[in-house]
């Protein structure tokens, strides 16, 4: 099965590492992203506001797109996972809001008829954690791996629908499906600081350090994440090593370059 | 002359939320990262707003310290979305011309090599009209 791609603006860059072994993992597992024509960005935040709506169009054309295609549309970065699922839960449940879009340009006219995916609800629900652990090939066995899943792919769990918010487990579990030993320690779905770290860096690195301490009190060797922003807050901290889920999927898969 | 009816107007409309629902519990304000930098604290903007006093929001630090992490919104016992209100009030402070809270400037004086560019886009967004 293929899915529709949506990259986001850091992808291609700051956090390329993130894309490249989604795309060699996918490859192996046997499904391809197609990445969308003329995708833009999805702003990075959710825009919170009742009257946002320009700001919501880019994630508009994202979703049509995909429902065109009649594919999923799938995601790697947690912050574009967050709006666009959001921007498709409007469109599917805000008439108002459906009708405002629509005047901008009759093209635009969209009912929340796409699925929205991240890649790590493909490789629960499409691929199965059961199969991935069938197709490793180096088993990460003996890793003490600490999932670091932050706020964009959970909350709000009403419309996120992508695991359980106060106790997670899909990152969990693939950890495990690699072979890996998988650190459940308590601050996992705390804030790293997201984008405060730009105005006030200090309570960024509070946040983050005291979620790196809570991993290295039970052992954690590194931390995965599926966010480039939690990254790089983490990163920072220069304590535990923290990777892109991707990154150690390529390795596990051993389709490394 | 700030016309703050119209901006309480303003608020309560673009955040959707319905400030009676709030029933005090404050666990919002017990969920959030962001607790100790704030000196009004998630309840208490609601709190503010039931009163009218906007200027006090307006004016605030409190406004800049929301990480938008949801935790609130996710624990509401009773579905007010606190986040919402906060950028709502945020929304009205940077909307005016001139009053963004980091300018272009200002951002372009922290960058670093290594910032993801969604940290940039979500600055331009969260502090900036």
């Amino acid at each position: 099965m293929n899915f529709d791609y949506y990259p986001g603006c850091t992808l291609k860059t700051k956090a390329a590492g993130l894309e490249a072994g989604a795309r060699r993992a996918a490859r192996a597992l046997g499904f391809e992203l197609c990445e969308i024509a003329d995708w833009q960005c999805c702003g990075a935040v959710y825009p919170l506001g009742k009257d946002a709506h320009a700001e919501k169009l880019p994630s508009i054309r994202a979703l049509k797109a995909a429902e065109n295609a009649a594919r999923p549309l799938v995601t790697l970065c947690s912050a574009c996972h967050h709006v666009l699922k959001r921007v498709n839960d409007d469109a599917a449940k805000n008439k108002d809001f459906r009708d405002t879009i629509a005047r901008y340009d009759e093209d635009l006219a969209y009912g929340g008829g796409a699925t929205v995916l991240h890649y790590l609800e493909v490789l629960r629900d499409f691929v199965g954690f059961e199969e991935l652990s069938r197709r490793v090939v180096k088993p990460l066995t003996g890793r003490k791996i600490g999932a670091y899943y932050g706020c964009m792919l959970l909350r709000p769990s009403v419309v996120m629908a992508f695991d359980d918010p106060e106790n997670p487990t899909i990152i969990e579990d693939f950890i495990r499906a690699l072979g890996g030993e998988a650190v459940n320690y308590p601050l996992r779905a705390e804030c790293c600081g997201g984008y405060i770290s730009l105005s006030n860096e200090a309570k960024a690195n509070e946040l983050s350090r005291k979620i790196l301490a809570d991993a290295a009190r039970l052992d954690a060797e590194f931390l995965i994440t599926a966010c480039p922003l939690c990254a790089y807050n983490i990163r920072k901290q220069n304590q535990l090593p923290i990777y892109y889920f991707t990154e150690i999927l390529e390795e596990a898969l051993d389709v490394k370059l | 002359m700030l016309n703050y009816e119209y901006q309480l107007e303003e608020i309560l409309d673009i955040s959707g939320v319905d400030i009676g629902r709030c029933m005090k519990c404050g666990r919002c304000s017990a969920s959030c990262p962001s607790y100790d930098e704030m000196e009004h604290r998630p309840h208490q903007f609601i709190t503010y707003l039931a009163r009218g006093d906007v200027a006090a929001l307006l004016e605030s630090d409190a406004l800049w310290q929301c990480l938008a992490c949801f935790s609130c919104v996710q624990r509401c016992p009773r579905d007010v979305k606190p986040a919402n209100l906060i950028e709502a009030v945020r929304l009205a402070a940077i909307r005016p011309k001139g009053a963004e809270f980091l300018t272009v400037e200002e951002v372009e004086a922290k960058f670093a090599p290594d910032m993801p560019q969604q940290l940039l886009v979500a600055a331009f967004r969260k502090y900036m009209r």
